[in-house]
């Protein structure tokens, strides 16, 4: 149990343990370490601006839904504006139609009573003329008298 | 000193023969083979270990030796962070070679005492003391490497001009006490390599005499000394070479700052 030349043998394989940790087994481990490190810290950054970016285009989002519905609900209105004047335009039209036909109609009617009016006047004339020749028993020159018949006829129409 | 004499003495002789270094030389110039070869042996494994797991360090997913390898770097580099301010290349190093190199001396205190002497007796070496730490050549080398580093330290940061008068002048600034400060800085600065190779190396070696004291039991009562005992000195083994660490990294520290 003594100090003897053992010690310097022990100090020189420190030396050389120490010297070999420090050039060869440190520096590389360190490094790895740090490396790992920043990585991890890159990665956690880029999450967190992952996750701002993402609140941010949910946002995003959100106004644009909004923005849509306001737009569709304005193209509602005016469709149904549209449709309602249409409708409505339509009502009018088909009056005015309806109108027309009727005045044609009677136009017609008026026509067609104007006619019935001159053939029984015709009709009435020659009834007239025939009770006439009847009761006078007497020929009567269709070209003498178409003067009076002409008369009574008129007096019949505007009668 | 042969064996008849020590097997003559009975159990007091297989403790001394347990506790005698395979030896060469005279005087001064004795060399210690065991311990030489021991702890050359285990500080090869150390750095062959971790030199192979640095080679292949990698930033990415690390596989599980080199997580186990970075534990122990981080356990250090953290341990160093704490007590030393100032910045040094040589430090971390130095703390992990001293903490991997004396807990794997320390580690040999667990085979069971007789199998590496069996071994080397069979090839003819008579005497074996596997357990570098029970050596005093090996635990004041540590200490006084370190020592050298201390004053090394204390030259190079403070100046020989700083460090001189702060021998002289520390811890009472008044010339009429400086040799009574010269007195008190000589002891405290003997005191460190000191008391870090004695307390290893009591520690070690109390260990090492217990483990033999209980080698020579019974064999059925071996086990129920012995398994505590070893359970017990694994906290032990890794304590000291913790101690033996961060005391290094306190004292190179304070070798760095002004007082």
């Amino acid at each position: 149990m003594s100090i003897n030349a053992t010690l310097i043998g022990q100090m020189i394989t420190f030396t050389l343990l120490v010297w070999f940790t420090m050039k060869q087994i440190w520096p590389p481990l360190i490094a790895a370490l740090e490396e790992r490190r920043s990585k991890i810290a890159d990665g956690l950054a880029a999450a967190e601006k992952g996750q701002e970016e993402m609140a941010l285009a949910e946002k995003r989002a959100i106004e644009k839904l909004k923005a849509a519905k306001e737009q569709s609900a304005d193209i509602i209105n005016l469709a149904q504006k549209r449709a309602n004047e249409v409708v409505e335009e339509s009502k009018l039209n088909a009056k005015k139609e309806g109108e027309r036909m009727i005045e044609a109609a009677k136009a017609q009617i008026e026509q067609e009573i104007a006619q019935v009016k001159e053939s029984l006047r015709q009709e009435v004339a020659v009834l007239a003329l025939k009770a006439a020749e009847q009761i006078l028993q007497k020929e009567i020159n269709k070209a003498e008298h178409n003067d009076i018949i002409a008369k009574v006829s008129n007096q019949l129409g505007q009668a | 000193m042969t064996t008849e004499a020590h097997a003559a003495e009975g159990s007091t002789g297989y403790i001394v023969h347990h506790l005698t270094p395979f030896s060469v030389g005279e005087g001064f110039w004795t060399l210690h083979l065991d311990t030489l070869f021991f702890s050359a042996v285990l500080g090869s494994l150390f750095v062959l270990f971790f030199k192979s797991v640095a080679q292949k360090a990698t930033a990415n997913v690390p596989n599980l030796t080199q997580s186990f390898v970075e534990m122990i770097i981080e356990f250090v580099d953290q341990q160093v962070k704490d007590s030393f301010h100032g910045k040094s290349e040589l430090i971390c190093p130095l703390a992990l070679s001293i903490f991997c190199w004396v807990f794997l001396w320390n580690f040999m205190d667990l085979f069971p005492v007789d199998i590496i002497p069996a071994v080397a007796g069979m090839m003819g070496i008579e005497y074996m003391r596997v357990v570098p730490s029970t050596d005093l050549n090996a635990t004041f080398a540590l200490s006084m490497s370190v020592f050298c580093l201390i004053i090394y330290y204390n030259l190079k940061i403070k100046g020989i001009f700083h460090f001189g008068k702060e021998l002289l002048l520390h811890p009472f600034n008044h010339w009429l006490l400086i040799p009574f400060n010269i007195l008190l800085n000589f002891v405290e600065y003997l005191a460190k390599p000191i008391s870090l190779a004695l307390r290893l190396f009591g520690n070690l070696y109390a260990g090492e005499l217990i483990f033999i004291l209980i080698a020579l039991m019974p064999w059925y009562i071996q086990p129920l000394l012995s398994f505590p005992w070893a359970v017990f000195h694994i906290l032990i083994i890794t304590l000291q070479a913790f101690i033996f660490m961060v005391l290094t990294i306190v004292y190179l520290s304070m070798a760095h700052e002004e007082h």
